[in-house]
This record gives structure tokens, sequence and C-alpha cells, in this order.
């Protein structure tokens, strides 16, 4: 039955069809997106990946900004702001916060570099499954990029009364944000149906 | 013709199309547990649902930040910060803000119970466009975090004894729970039933 596809958000059913890289087959029924390939191979994924892994690394080690306030310094790490919350009684919210934007990222970069690691190899591992399962279930749950815009509008908000230097993570959260993208637009479902050798 | 009329039923995790049964089966592709539709749809969005809208009463009663300096404590409410905006000279932030902390939860809450009730009652919407609709909420719906994240940010960053110091208000845990609990309801939504429904089968 591997001709066949249904379109997961109305049911119905098709005739698989073969895209070239960078296509996409929509429903004819609701119009959603019933399959697509991403324009870039596994491969090229890979290496954003282990580039994104770097950048993440930095981004969470330096500090975001440095603030002076009247010969004062300041200036925060995102755990160090996750500590923060943390130590003021605010552990759901800390919880939340490094969930989002340190825990699902970063879990999800691993286990992207598991799969497409095994995915060009014949034959897969027997965890190959279920962590693709994972990946799919917690990728709505990495907010790297609403994390960014976060950013930005704490500075504008503290720009009145602060002097504010950009620090490194700035940088590295930025190019973060747009290697994110990239990886997330290619869904690991595809990995299904991607020709083993080509 | 959808699958489930074929006596077929797709994996929702890797798509694989097998037979259709009852009962939860294993995918022979990538081992997921397949049923035809996500069990205890309706009645699971409607129990998420119901808790985000009453959570997103305190999340925008109670203070998300509250601001204290040598002379002044101040408690910031959402539609406070967004007033802020607006009469400090961003008015594109401001509706940013609106947009994100506000628009979005109450639409996609609306949207949502219009969704599960179509679904419920076999309401004569156009399906296409319930898609649609389905689509937006599922896009937009991480973007609320926005403000959460801006309190903790602002926490972290200013900490000055004596000086000023920033806390997080309770309104906030509210809002970051209302936010997940909207996503998990979205999650829990089986689009598919908006298809199902016989009362509409030739619409």
């Amino acid at each position: 039955m591997n001709h066949l596809c249904a379109c997961p958000h109305c049911d119905a059913l098709h005739r698989r069809p073969a895209l070239r890289r960078g296509e996409k087959a929509l429903c004819v029924r609701c119009g959603s997106v019933l399959v697509r390939r991403h324009r870039l191979a596994p491969d090229h994924i890979l290496a954003l990946v282990v580039a994104a892994v770097m950048v993440f690394a930095i981004a969470n080690a330096f500090p975001i900004v440095d603030l002076r306030i009247q010969g004062l310094r300041g200036g925060t790490t995102l755990s160090g702001a996750v500590a923060a919350l943390w130590s003021e009684g605010r552990q759901p919210m800390a919880m939340l916060v490094c969930a989002t934007t340190q825990v699902f990222p970063l879990l999800d970069l691993g286990c992207m570099l598991a799969l497409l690691l095994t995915a060009s190899r014949p034959g897969r591992p027997a965890w190959f499954g279920p962590l693709l399962r994972f990946v799919q279930e917690m990728r709505p749950w990495g907010m790297v990029e609403v994390f960014m815009l976060g950013v930005v509008v704490s500075l504008v908000k503290l720009s009145g009364m602060a002097t504010i230097l950009p620090g490194k993570a700035l940088l590295a959260f930025a190019l973060l944000t747009v290697l994110m993208a990239a990886i997330l637009s290619f869904h690991p479902h595809q990995l299904w149906n991607e020709p083993e050798h080509e | 013709m959808s699958a489930a009329e074929a006596g077929l039923m797709a994996c929702g995790h890797c798509g694989q199309i097998m037979e259709h049964r009852d009962g939860p089966i294993a995918c022979p592709r990538c081992g997921g547990s397949v049923r035809p539709r996500k069990p205890a749809s309706l009645s699971r969005t409607w129990a998420l649902l119901l808790t985000a809208i009453i959570l997103y009463v305190p999340a925008n009663l109670l203070p998300i930040m509250e601001t204290s300096s040598l002379l002044v404590t101040s408690r910031d409410t959402i539609i406070g910060g967004v007033v802020y905006f607006w009469h400090s000279g961003s008015p594109g932030l401001a509706a940013l803000i609106f947009s994100v902390s506000i628009l979005v939860p109450v639409l996609k809450m609306c949207i949502l119970a219009i969704l599960a009730l179509t679904v419920q009652f076999g309401w004569p919407l156009d399906r296409r466009q319930c898609i649609t609709l389905f689509h937006v909420i599922e896009f937009v719906g991480r973007w609320s975090m926005l403000d959460v994240f801006v309190v903790a940010l602002m926490v972290g960053l200013v900490r000055f004894k004596g000086l000023a110091v920033i806390e997080a208000g309770p309104g906030a845990i509210a809002f970051g729970l209302v936010v997940a609990l909207t996503m998990l309801a979205t999650h829990s939504f089986d689009p598919r039933l908006i298809w199902d429904s016989p009362r509409r089968a030739l619409g």
C-alpha cells in the first residue's frame, strides 16, 4: 500500500506523488499540504544541524546583553534569567522558559543529528522510528524564534532606563534563529519517503 | 474518497497506509500506535480549552511583572504593558504585544471552540475554511509566549540591589499556562473529524 497516502487533515486518499526536491503536493479536497520534499538533501540539513549545535553553545554560554545604570553593571545569560526566576519562587515559569528555549531546541537538534546520520544508510536501527515520533511530538515546544523576538522587545523596553551593550550571545541567538528556521522547515516525516540512494 | 471509507487508515506519525481496525495497532513501518482517529479528540479538546479559558481571567487581571525601584513599586498587567509602549512612543511594539498577547489567544480559543462545536453539532460551515482556520491557530499559537519570555529576560537583566529589581508576577505563570494549554488543545483536536460528519456528507 506504499503507493497511497492519506491527507493528515481531512483523510482524503491520494496516490502518492513522486516529488522532486523543493516540491510539495496539496490535498485536492482540503487544500492542505499533503507531502513535501525539502529543497536541501538530508546531508545538507545535517551540516546545518552541526552548525546550529555550535551556535547554540555560544548563545547559552555568553551574556545576551550588558546593562549599565548609573555606574552599576548588570547582564544575564539565558540560564541566568532562568535561575533568577527559580530563586524568586517562580519555578513553573522557570521550567517553562528553560524547556521552550533550551531543553526542547537542544533535544530537537540532538535527535535530528542522530536521525540524519543514520537515514542515508541501508537498514535503519530499531530506535529510528520511536526517535522520529518523539521529534515530531516535541517540535512545537521549541521556541527559539519567539524568544528572539522577546529579546528585541526587552531591549526596547530597557533602552529608556539603561545603557545597553549587545553581548556575544545576542548575535549567536540571531544566527540560531535563522539556522533553526531552515532546519525546522525539513520535516523529519519525509525521511520515510526519501530514496535511500540517489 | 477518504481513507476511512476505503477501509484504510494512515499512521499519524509516518503516513503509512494500512487496513482499518477499530482498536489501536502498531504501525508496521515506524512502530507507533495507530488509530483511525485521535482517541477522545473532542472531549480532550474541550477539557483543555475550558481550563485555558478559565485561566485566561487571572492571566489578564493579575500583574505579570512587578518593578520595584528606590521610590516606587509598580505592577504591570498585560494590557498595562501595551498601554506603556503606546504612550512611550513605540506604537509598533504596542501593536505587536497586543496582537500576540491578547488578540491571538482570544482568537485562538474562539476558533477552536467554533471548530469543536462544528464537529459536535454538525454546523454547516465551509469545511475548507475550517481547515484553513485550523492551520492558522496551529501556526500562531506559539508566538503568544512572547510576553512570558520578555518578563523572564527583564527579571534576569534588571537585578540591581537597592536600586531596581524586577520580579515575575503570578499573571505571567497563568498566561504561560494558557498558551501551553491552548497548544495542547489544538494538538488533541483531530481536523479529520470536520470531514467525517455524516450530516454534511454531500456538502
